[in-house]
């Protein structure tokens, strides 16, 4: 192990290296810190965290296993991806043979859908935890909103999801859902139109959703979360009960005459 | 704090920054300076955060291998536009909404009060008695109990004379609990009830909307048959997909 460490140590000391990643080597804070702040995707996250928020107890890790959840869907959603046409009846066609024909395709639906429903679960979790906490109080209340945001988001992208399969179980469920659209007051029909590019569930819907599922939502998805990580690191840090005042003024006190 | 006539401190220099800060703040009058109780250790995101991050999501992962490879995910016959199943459900967690549009009509069910949802989570952080956390009947005692229970009634009578008894049971539970709450006494000897009593009222509406979110969807998945009729889990094909 330490002989690994070693030629690990020498080849983050190589020029090749170092001209990828800019945070240099060591083990000081200094380092430590770079890793954080000198890299375009770590930087979104605060280079430092109060030690107790690490316990589980603080956080139950619920919002980092809602991004672990959606990482395993997108890897999972690309390889579907490659088995799949967004066609009537070819759908159908392409899911019976990713469950007979394609190697691990079942396994690989399987891992898609149960993780669909795992991050749904999450979601909710993670927004009632946070709520119990109080860590929507100012500052991070905009990034309550988010949540809120990304919870849509997320319930919209399962939605689109479901009627992919193009079986009995995909069409009724979007049907159903679809036709609570159409009660939206004066334009329900046309915001259902716009919804189904139909006026039932037809293969103009099941392009649509694919649409929706496999490119706009995620990349909405991956904008918010963006902007919810980065949140946490200006609105100070994961809410840490005791370490501020419970009490957070809203308005700022009058200025005192100097 | 006020200049303190006679010298009551010792001028030195020192290395240690946490114990002779180079600081210098001016405390006026109306404001004064805030003392942290206790200095908070931190440790660094690297590698300590990220690392635990990438446990948690790898015991995740396994599970969700684990679950896949026991649990094949449903896949019925090809769509079908001229064969209505019975019930015809939406995902699980439209289920509650689904359950809703049984009793009420869909602009109420499925745009009303989803949007109202919505609006209600968006603007929780915005309103001061949300942030204050107060005991809901800590102050203006008498006048927020009027208020609570012309409302609970209202609601309940409202539930009832559209025969929705399974968002009724949830509420009359909440009701019954802040009504506990409410007559607390502040030197109670139960924890419990003195807790009870601390809750403001974010947290009553937040734990009933979850209460009634578990049950409705609770009861769209596994209590719902055809024609969307009563039947228990247990009794076979009918109820769970």
């Amino acid at each position: 192990m330490t002989t690994f460490n070693k030629y690990f140590d020498e080849l983050r000391e190589t020029k090749v290296w170092r001209s990828v990643f800019r945070g240099g080597t060591g083990k000081s804070t200094l380092r430590n810190s770079m890793a954080i702040q000198q890299n375009v995707f770590l930087h979104l996250l605060s280079t430092k965290v109060r030690k107790r928020m690490l316990e589980f107890n603080a956080t139950w890790y619920l919002g980092t296993l809602t991004l672990g959840t959606f990482g395993i869907l997108v890897i999972t959603g690309i390889l579907l991806m490659l088995y799949y046409h967004p066609s009537v009846p070819q759908a159908y066609a392409d899911t019976k043979d990713l469950q007979f024909v394609v190697s691990s395709g079942q396994f690989l639906r399987n891992l898609h859908r149960w993780s669909a429903h795992a991050m749904v679960f999450l979601v909710f979790a993670h927004m009632f935890r946070v709520f119990y906490r109080g860590a929507y109080r100012p500052p991070r209340e905009f990034n309550w909103v988010i949540g809120v945001v990304l919870l849509l988001v997320t319930l919209l992208l399962s939605y689109t999801g479901y009627l992919l399969p193009w079986d009995q179980l995909a069409f009724w469920a979007i049907t159903v859902g679809s036709n609570i659209a159409s009660a939206v007051p004066l334009m329900g029909d046309k915001v259902r139109f716009l919804m189904l590019g139909g006026h039932f569930v037809n293969a103009n819907a099941l392009l649509r959703f694919y649409v929706l599922h496999c490119m706009i939502l995620p990349l909405a998805a991956l904008f918010f979360v963006a902007i919810h990580f980065w949140r946490i690191r200006k609105d100070g840090g994961l809410y840490a009960r005791h370490s501020e005042p419970d009490v957070v003024m809203t308005t700022a006190p009058a200025r005192p005459p100097l | 704090m006020s200049t303190p006539d006679s010298k009551d401190f010792v001028a030195r220099v020192g290395s240690d920054q946490r114990k002779s800060p180079v600081r210098v703040a001016f405390v006026t009058r109306r404001t004064s300076a805030q003392v942290k109780a206790h200095d908070e250790s931190i440790v660094q995101s690297f590698p300590e955060v990220l690392f635990r991050a990438a446990i948690a999501v790898q015991v995740l992962a396994c599970i969700l291998v684990l679950i896949s490879l026991f649990f094949n995910a449903p896949l019925e016959g090809l769509a079908d536009a001229s064969h209505t199943p019975n019930p015809a459900k939406a995902p699980w967690y439209f289920l509650g909404l689904q359950e809703l549009l049984h009793y009420f009509p869909p602009v109420v069910a499925g745009v009303l009060v989803p949007t109202l949802v919505v609006l209600a989570l968006i603007v929780i952080p915005y309103f001061n008695i949300n942030i204050e956390a107060e005991g809901l009947f800590a102050k203006d005692r008498d006048k927020r109990l009027k208020i609570f229970w012309a409302v609970s009634i209202a609601f309940c009578i409202f539930l009832i004379i559209f025969d929705v008894i399974v968002a009724l049971v949830p509420t009359v539970i909440t009701v019954a609990l802040m009504a506990l709450a409410a007559t607390t006494p502040a030197n109670s000897p139960s924890a419990f009830r003195r807790s009870l009593a601390a809750k403001p009222l974010s947290f009553w509406i937040m734990s009933w909307f979850l209460f009634e979110l578990v049950v409705l969807t609770a009861v769209g998945t596994l209590f719902r048959g055809p024609g969307w009729s009563w039947v228990w889990p247990w009794s076979g094909p009918g109820g769970v997909k």
